[in-house]
């Protein structure tokens, strides 16, 4: 018997590519919860197409998952792929540059025909020549043919068996990377058992055939070896951004003691996150499928009028949509939140990729003076964090909060620990509780924040509105009350910074260069200064998730560095904001618009850079 | 017996009213007011709604839980209030330019969604609030500050939008028919499910005497047709002019003549779930016809809020997860329990959160 070849490596990431048809957004997650279920810490990275099915076998329609998973901490779904799953020639072209120098690519033989490298856009016959990618592990396997021989027992028609070549793929992978097949087993069991289970039964053949061919034909395919990451104990489950932000406000609403309402519109990426609420009648969330962007703030704002926890969820467009309703709760000073799953613009640009290029709309983008409380989540699981958070500020300040994540954040996903909800801290709405003394803007002196009563309660009725008001809530344009309110509702946001952590380093408090990111980049910006700082760079990271008001600590924390950078998947959003808000000191700039996130090569290659000039 | 003993007057709040003099929103404040003291039910319980218009002031000359929003979102607003809390009596006030312009899709979304909200619909054809444009309801032709050269498009029916999204309940009334506005308002305050009422009102300033040929009380009863449920649909000074359907269309016919008597008359079910002949009356302008009063459309069907209510009370009967703690760990989860493991650090560690 010939010996396999045994890679064992720290971290290892693999993408999965073909048709958007071919199911591997599915084959990508079933094999990122097995790996998780391991022991692996994993981050995965959906990149699809923004049509739903693009022509079949051209590079536009060609649908990837990246997932990278290791013994270590993983904080990236990882800039390139060990291993290509190429289900057509498409996917080939379009995943080569995302290639690991010397990488395996397996590829369904059978789709690299003359009409599948057409459609592709290959010039020769001979794809691998012309993608320069000869020194990689090349591993042929007929997947369509040996799928459709594997099935030749079922009555089972054309279309469903070719369906079924996701699996062959997914089975031979799990050999490759010593993953039990169980999860998966159960999984289709679960969801074709009772409705097909012929369906069913032709999936787990042809996953088990993809499996022992990996284990028959071991000359020839290497196979990987990672071991589980040492992590903090606890019970895990794999979360995606969207879900966790959903649950975030699930979870602050109990705590808070009030129902939960969603207004919302579908729009991608955001549509998750209404969908996550919208399955939980069980814990009495209300969702409401607007029929505009705006009727989604609208009856949010009503909702919070009438004394719920109301959140709404959109992305760029929609939140352009959503901006002046946004500065009526500004001016009414209603508890709601705005999620803003940010994607590339502007106008509908790039529906599906990511992007952090809201960040001026949100601080900004309303008319008036129109501040409201700005965060920031930085990793899938923390998005529940933030959520909670961003509806304890609401509630307890009496300001909308706009919570940005964004594309990757929204569907890239990871092991969580998942909390207890007595881990979670409290959160005290303001409801008004004296007759005698209400009026509907009074204020506590030292948050400024007004008092809530709700149409219910007895001897509060009052009135509120989008006009510029006195304390009762009546219409008063009086100079001095205009300035007065507009430097209230100022000052009151900027109060916030009580509730906010202090701006925590990672790396030494002093250096030659402070790397600054915020929200989604996280990942990506933790892996390349923890790579900088390995090979004895003095460089730190500042991250922010507090965007408006900013940490008191910030101007202490940049004074001690050199040089500042401040990285985003923009055109200098954040830095803008800093040179207005803290003008002293002087803000280098790496920004990237390219619908992707940042890989840790080109962040490393741009702060040696920095750091040499 | 009543609760409250509620009188209008009770609903009118500290503010001072600002209309112009003369404005016909007086009137139907009045007439809102008198029924909502009629309905017996306590101040708390009602959330009055609005958009922005002339109209759109009314939440602030209530005693009652008010809230004035934004230009044609009044209707989104009141839904997101009675979809939160079905208890609730929630009005929305509004005109036409605030309901039938800007905010039309709220306006037919609601109606579809039959969300149990009664809007009253402030239409005096002209944007007031700004002085003077035409409106989505100005006639074809009509001259304002915008079309100096008389306007080129066609106007919206109000009771055509309703019943085109599927409405339940549409009335009529005028504004200056104080009595018979409230009757109107009674029953769409009593209807489950959206009740718009139309109020031909009088802009004094910017479209003085735009419905005069239709309100004028000394031909009220040749040029008005009121509507009452099973009974003939019959006007005119001598109550000797009726509705009959001649051919498939709606006709005037003089009861007397040409052999028809009172029982060859029309009889009016605003409960038919039908709308042609609803349609019909709707439609119905003079000269030809006299203009139809009252409660048009009135049928019963399932109530958005109610629904949203009812579905979680089923949900809930059979819910496997009944908190969060139990959401969490739902699913797919595993436990983490290595001898290489550290202990799990809370995420909220800092002390301002505590």
């Amino acid at each position: 018997m010939k010996h396999t070849k045994v890679i064992e490596l720290e971290e290892v990431a693999i993408r999965f590519s073909g048709d958007s048809g071919d199911g591997m957004q599915l084959t990508g997650t079933l094999f990122s919860d097995t790996s998780a279920l391991l022991g692996n810490d994993i981050s995965t990275f959906p990149d699809y197409p923004s049509e739903i099915r693009a022509p079949q076998g051209t590079v536009g329609g060609v649908s990837g998952f990246q997932v990278q998973f290791g013994k270590k901490k993983i904080t990236t779904p990882g800039d390139l792929a060990h291993v290509l799953v190429a289900m057509n020639p498409a996917a080939l072209k379009a995943n080569a540059v995302f290639m690991n120098p010397g990488g395996t690519i397996i590829f369904d033989a059978d789709s690299f025909n003359d009409k599948n490298l057409e459609k592709a856009q290959f010039k020769t016959n001979d794809p691998f020549a012309e993608l320069k990618l000869e020194d990689f592990s090349l591993i042929p396997v007929p997947i369509t043919s040996l799928t459709k021989e594997s099935l030749k027992e079922l009555e089972l028609d054309n279309k469903s068996v070719l369906r079924c070549k996701n699996m062959f793929a997914l089975g031979l992978i799990c050999w490759m990377f010593d993953r039990p097949l169980d999860y998966i087993e159960k999984f289709i069991q679960s969801k074709f058992g009772k409705k097909s289970p012929l369906i069913a039964e032709a999936n787990l053949l042809v996953l088990h055939a993809g499996y022992n061919y990996g284990m028959n034909l071991q000359h020839m395919t290497p196979q990987y070896i990672v071991h589980p990451a040492p992590i903090e104990k606890g019970i895990y489950r794999n979360i995606n951004g969207n879900n966790a932000t959903a649950w975030g406000f699930i979870a602050a609403a109990e705590k808070a003691g009030l129902p939960l309402f969603i207004g919302s519109y579908p729009i991608t990426p955001a549509t998750d996150v209404l969908q996550a609420l919208a399955e939980r009648k069980d814990l009495g969330v209300k969702s409401f499928q607007a029929e505009d962007e705006i009727a989604g703030i609208c009856t949010t704002i009503g909702a919070a009028f009438a004394g719920h926890l109301g959140v709404t969820s959109t992305s760029g467009p929609g939140f352009a949509l959503k901006s002046e309703a946004l500065g009526l709760s500004v001016m009414a000073e209603l508890p709601i939140v705005v999620v803003n799953v940010q994607r590339g613009g502007p106008s509908t640009g790039l529906p599906t990729k990511t992007e952090q290029s809201d960040l001026l709309q949100t601080l900004y983008g309303r008319n008036g003076e129109s501040p409201v409380v700005v965060l920031a989540a930085s990793t899938p699981s923390d998005c529940f964090y933030y959520a909670f958070l961003s509806a304890k500020i609401a509630l307890e300040r009496m300001v909308p909060v706009v919570l940005l994540t964004d594309g990757f954040l929204g569907n890239g996903s990871e092991p969580w620990r998942v909390p207890m909800m007595s881990e979670l801290p409290s959160i005290t709405p303001r409801k008004a509780t004296n007759p005698e003394t209400f009026l509907p803007y009074n204020r506590d002196p030292e948050t400024l924040a007004r008092d809530w009563a709700i149409p219910g309660m007895e001897g509060f009725e009052h009135r509120i509105g989008g006009l510029e008001k006195n304390n009762a809530g009546g219409v008063n344009q009086d100079p001095d009350n205009h300035q007065k309110n507009s430097e209230i509702r100022a000052a009151k946001v900027e109060k916030v910074v009580d509730m906010i952590p202090e701006l925590e380093l990672a790396g030494e408090p002093e250096g030659d260069l402070l790397v600054v990111g915020w929200g989604g980049t996280y990942g990506h910006m933790i892996s390349s200064v923890n790579a900088m700082q390995e090979a004895g760079k003095k460089v730190s990271l500042a991250h922010f998730n507090y965007i408006k008001p900013l940490p008191k600590n910030t101007a202490e924390v940049f004074s001690k560095f050199k040089k500042i950078v401040v990285c985003e998947l923009n055109m200098g959003q954040f830095a803008s904001y800093l040179r207005d808000k803290l003008p002293e000191f002087e803000y280098r700039q790496i920004n990237k618009m390219k619908g992707l996130p940042f890989s840790v090569f080109e962040l490393v290659e741009k702060f040696e850079k920095i750091l040499e000039a | 017996m009543t609760k409250f003993n509620y009188t209008a007057k009770d609903f009118k709040s500290a503010a001072e009213v600002r209309w112009c003099p003369g404005c016909g929103d007086y009137a139907i404040m009045n007439a809102v007011q008198k029924t909502m003291a009629d309905m017996d039910i306590a101040h708390k319980d009602f959330a009055v709604i609005s958009g922005i218009g002339c109209s759109s002031r009314f939440p602030y000359y209530m005693n009652t839980y008010g809230f004035h929003t934004i230009h044609g979102r009044a209707a989104a607003i009141a839904s997101g209030v009675k979809s939160a809390n079905p208890a609730l009596t929630v009005w929305v006030m509004t005109g036409d330019g605030d309901s039938l312009a800007i905010g039309g899709n709220h306006f037919i979304h609601l109606v579809r969604r039959n969300i149990d909200i009664n809007l009253v619909l402030f239409n005096n054809k002209i944007y007031g609030l700004t002085k003077g444009q035409y409106s989505p309801t100005s006639d074809r032709g009509k001259i304002t500050k915008t079309s100096p050269f008389g306007t080129i498009e066609d106007s919206f029916v109000p009771g055509q939008l309703v019943l085109g999204s599927r409405g339940t309940f549409f009335a009529r009334a005028v504004d200056s028919n104080v009595k018979h506005t409230q009757e109107v308002l009674a029953a769409a305050a009593l209807h489950q499910g959206t009740s718009v009422v139309e109020v031909l009102q009088n802009c004094v300033i910017f479209n003085d005497g735009i419905h005069d040929y239709v309100s004028d009380p000394k031909f009220r009863s040749e040029r008005q047709l009121f509507l009452k449920a099973g009974q003939p649909m019959i006007f005119g000074e001598e109550e000797d002019k009726g509705l009959i359907y001649d051919n498939g269309r709606l006709k005037v016919a003089k009861i007397g003549e040409n052999g028809i008597t009172r029982e060859d008359i029309l009889v009016h079910d605003p409960t038919d779930d039908n709308i042609g002949l609803q349609v019909a009356l709707i439609n119905m302008s003079l000269p030809e016809f006299p203009v139809a009063m009252g409660v048009i459309r009135s049928v019963e069907a399932p109530v958005y809020d109610q629904e949203m209510k009812k579905q979680i009370e089923t949900v809930q009967q059979k819910r496997k997860i009944s908190c969060m703690d139990e959401l969490l760990h739902s699913g797919n989860t595993w436990t983490v329990d290595g001898e290489n493991c550290d202990e799990p650090v809370k995420f909220f560690n800092q002390k301002c959160f505590e």
